[in-house]
C-alpha cells in the first residue's frame, strides 16, 4: 500500500516535483499569523473582556452606529464614483495615445504615494468655504468641507488608484479582434461596450470596487482633515476608535473596532462570492 | 448579373440565389491601400463570382490578410472601390456590410454560451429586423446542427477545444446571413490533424449552403485542395488568379513558379532559340524567347534521366536525402556550382553516382530580371 486509498476526500493537491511547498506554504502561514492573525485575535479577546450586555450598549449607542454609517456610507459610495470614473481613466490610459500619456499614468499612483495627511490637508484647502474650490460652491450652497461630502471627496482621492490599477491590465487583454467580431455581427459601438467590453471587465471592476471600499472604510489620515469630525455627523468609526483610546477605554476601542472587522469581513465575502460566481461562468 | 451554380451534395442543394439571396459576387476594383504611407496594397482587382470559393494565398506581408478585411470593411481603402453585386460598398460600414467574418484565433465572446455567441448578431439587430427569442435560439441550433456541435448550446467557449471553437465562430458568421464569407486564416492555429479535418468539412458546409466565400492561407496545400480558384498574392501585388490547375501547370511568373509547389530554377541564356547554360544548349529549344539572359523553372520530380551527355543539364551530387517515396537529389552544376533539386526513384542508381545528367520534361523561362 504505498499509494492513499482513492477516496480520501480531502487531500493536498499533489505538489509538483520542484521542492519547496512545505517550505514556501510553512513560511506563509507562519507569516500571516504573525503578521495578521495574531493581532486581530487579540482585537477579538479584548473586546471579549467586555461582557455582552456592556458590548450591546456600545454597540447600539448612537453615536457609533453614526461612526460606522458614515464610515461604510461614504467609502461606499466614494467606491462607487470611483468604479465610474476610474474604468473611464484607465479607458482613456489603454485605448488611447495622447503626448503625456505617461504622466497621467504615473499621475494616477499619486494617492498611494502621498502621505495621506498631505492629501486631507490640501483637499481641505480647496473645499473650505474660503478655499478655490469651495469658495465657488459656497454661493450655490454646497457645502464640502466639514461635511460628508468632504469625506467622500478624500476617499475618492484615496481610492481612485485601485480601481484603474485592477481595470486597466484586464482592459489591455482584451483582444481588439473580439470587437472587430461584434461589428462585423451588426453590433454599433454603444452595443459593444455595453455587451462585449463591460462584461469582460466586471470582474476586474467588482475586484477594484471591493479594495477602493475596503480602503475607504479604513482611511484616517486624509479624512480627520476634510471631515471636521463633529460627532453624529461627520465622525468616521477609526476616529472614534482613537477618541476612545485617548480616553483610556481600551474595551470600547476595541469593540468598535470588531464591529468594523466583522461588516469589512462580511462585504469581503460577498464580494468573493460575486468573483467566485463570475469567474466560473466566464472561464 | 448573377451566375447560378448548381452543387449537388448530400444536402439537398439548390441553386445559390435561391437561398434567399444569400450569394453574392465582389468586385475589388483598383484598390490601393497605405498604412502611414506605406503601401500594403497596389492597384489590386479581383471579381469573384457569386457562390465561390477563392483562396487568398501568399507569404506573410503578401496583403492578403488586408484585402480580407478591406472586403469586410474592416479597413478603409486608401484608393479604389469595392463593390457586392452592383452596389458600392467601400461607403458602408461594417455593420452595414453584412458579411460574415471568421478570425483565427476564433474571438467568441468568453462570457457568452454558445447559444448566445451565435445568436448575438440576431439580437444586436434593431426593430422588426429583429427575429423573436424564440426564434434566435431556433436558429442557433439549426447553426449547430450544421457545425455538427448539437447539444453544446450551453458550453462556455473555454470549455470547447480549437476545433469546436472555431466551428462556433463560422456558425457565428453564419447567422447573420451574410453576403459573403469572409475567413482568416481559420485553421492557422489547428494543429495539422483537425486542419485536414476541418478543411474538408469546410468544403461541405459551402457546397450545402452556397455562400460566397474567401478564406486567407498561407498554406499552398489547403488553398489549392479547398479552393474554386487561387489568387496568388506577393508583395502587395495580385500574381496569378486561377483554378489549382493553372496555378500549378502554368505559372505565370517566377514567384509563383517558386512558391507553389517545388521548383528548381537555373540561370541559363537564349541564343537563337536554343537555351545554353554556361558554354553547352542543354538540348531545350524556345524558339519564341528573345535571346538574353534568361531563368529556367522547372518541377524537381518532372525530369528525364540520360545516361551520355550531349544536349542535357549535367552535375555531381552534393547531397542526397530520402523523402518519403522519393529520394531528393541535389546537385553541382558547372564551374559555378550552381545548386538544383531533382527527384529520383529510391531505387535508381543515379543517386549513387558522383555524376548525374539529366533534362526537364516541362519547364518554363522567365527573362533574367
Amino acid at each position: 500500500m504505498t499509494t492513499a486509498p482513492a477516496q480520501a476526500g480531502w487531500r493536498f493537491r499533489q505538489p509538483s516535483v520542484i521542492p519547496g511547498f512545505g517550505l514556501t506554504l510553512g513560511f506563509s502561514l507562519a507569516y500571516l499569523t504573525l503578521i495578521i492573525l495574531i493581532p486581530l485575535s487579540g482585537l477579538l479577546w479584548r473586546s471579549a473582556a467586555l461582557g455582552w450586555p456592556e458590548f450591546w450598549a456600545i454597540a447600539t449607542d448612537r453615536r457609533t452606529i453614526n461612526a460606522l454609517e458614515i464610515s461604510f456610507g461614504t467609502a461606499f459610495i466614494a467606491a462607487a464614483v470611483n468604479v465610474v470614473f476610474g474604468t473611464l481613466v484607465a479607458w482613456v490610459l489603454v485605448r488611447y495615445r495622447f503626448p503625456g500619456r505617461r504622466i497621467v499614468d504615473a499621475m494616477v499612483d499619486l494617492p498611494f504615494a502621498l502621505p495621506t495627511a498631505v492629501a486631507g490637508i490640501a483637499l481641505t484647502t480647496l473645499y473650505a468655504p474660503n478655499g478655490w474650490i469651495g469658495k465657488l460652491l459656497m454661493p450655490l450652497g454646497i457645502k464640502v468641507a466639514y461635511t460628508p461630502l468632504g469625506i467622500v471627496i478624500a476617499l475618492i482621492f484615496i481610492g481612485l488608484p485601485f480601481v484603474v490599477r485592477t481595470v486597466q491590465p484586464i482592459m489591455e487583454e482584451i483582444d481588439k479582434e473580439v470587437e472587430e467580431a461584434a461589428a462585423t455581427l451588426g453590433a454599433n459601438r454603444f452595443q459593444i461596450i455595453t455587451r462585449i467590453l463591460f462584461p469582460g471587465l466586471a470582474p476586474a471592476i467588482v475586484t477594484g470596487f471591493a479594495l477602493a471600499f475596503a480602503r475607504g472604510v479604513g482611511e484616517y489620515g486624509s479624512v480627520i482633515f476634510i471631515a471636521g469630525n463633529l460627532p453624529y455627523k461627520s465622525e468616521i468609526a477609526p476616529l472614534l476608535i482613537v477618541i476612545r483610546l485617548e480616553e483610556y477605554n481600551y474595551p470600547a476601542a476595541t469593540a468598535i473596532a470588531a464591529i468594523m472587522l466583522a461588516l469589512s469581513f462580511v462585504m469581503l465575502l460577498v464580494v468573493n462570492l460575486v468573483q467566485t460566481w463570475s469567474r466560473k461562468r466566464y472561464g | 448579373m448573377h451566375v447560378a451554380q448548381k452543387w449537388d451534395t448530400g444536402f439537398g442543394i439548390t441553386t445559390c440565389i435561391d437561398k434567399k439571396g444569400v450569394c453574392m459576387e465582389v468586385r475589388v476594383a483598383n484598390v490601393r491601400k497605405e498604412f502611414d504611407r506605406f503601401p500594403a496594397l497596389h492597384d489590386v482587382s479581383l471579381d469573384i463570382k457569386s457562390g465561390e470559393l477563392i483562396a487568398l494565398l501568399g507569404p506573410s506581408g503578401s496583403g492578403k490578410t488586408t484585402l480580407l478585411r478591406l472586403i469586410a470593411g474592416l479597413e478603409r481603402p486608401t484608393r479604389g472601390k469595392i463593390f457586392f453585386g452592383d452596389e458600392d460598398a467601400s461607403q458602408k460600414s461594417i455593420q452595414e456590410r453584412n458579411v460574415g467574418f471568421v478570425f483565427q484565433h476564433y474571438a467568441l465572446f468568453r462570457h457568452m454560451t454558445v447559444a448566445d455567441n451565435i445568436g448575438f448578431g440576431l439580437k444586436v439587430r434593431h426593430g422588426p429586423s429583429r427575429p423573436p427569442v424564440q426564434e434566435i435560439r431556433r436558429r442557433a441550433s439549426e447553426l449547430l446542427d450544421l457545425v455538427q456541435l448539437s447539444g453544446l448550446e450551453k458550453r462556455y467557449p473555454a470549455q470547447l477545444s480549437g476545433g469546436q471553437r472555431q466551428r462556433v465562430a463560422l456558425a457565428r458568421a453564419m447567422a447573420i446571413e451574410p453576403k459573403v464569407l469572409l475567413l482568416d486564416e481559420p485553421f492557422g492555429a489547428l494543429d495539422a490533424q483537425v486542419r485536414r479535418e476541418l478543411r474538408r468539412w469546410l468544403r461541405e458546409i459551402h457546397d450545402a449552403t452556397g455562400h460566397t466565400t474567401v478564406f486567407v492561407t498561407h498554406d499552398q496545400e489547403e488553398a489549392l485542395e479547398l479552393a474554386d480558384r487561387v489568387v496568388v498574392m506577393s508583395q502587395g501585388r495580385i500574381e496569378q488568379v486561377g483554378t489549382a490547375d493553372d496555378i500549378y501547370d502554368t505559372p505565370n511568373s517566377p514567384f509563383v513558379y517558386g512558391f507553389i509547389g517545388e521548383s528548381s530554377s537555373l540561370p541559363v541564356k537564349v541564343e537563337n532559340g536554343e537555351i545554353w547554360l554556361a558554354d553547352r544548349p542543354i538540348g531545350l529549344s524556345a524558339p519564341h524567347e528573345p535571346s538574353g539572359d534568361a531563368t529556367l523553372f522547372f518541377r524537381p520530380h518532372d525530369v528525364e534521366l540520360l545516361d551520355g551527355c550531349s544536349g542535357c543539364i549535367a552535375g555531381t551530387v552534393a547531397a542526397s536525402r530520402r523523402v518519403a517515396g522519393t529520394r531528393r537529389v541535389e546537385l553541382e552544376i558547372g564551374g559555378e556550382r550552381q545548386r538544383v533539386e531533382i527527384e529520383l526513384p529510391v531505387d535508381h542508381p543515379a543517386a549513387q553516382k558522383s555524376r548525374v545528367a539529366f533534362r526537364p520534361g516541362r519547364w518554363k523561362l522567365f527573362p533574367a530580371a
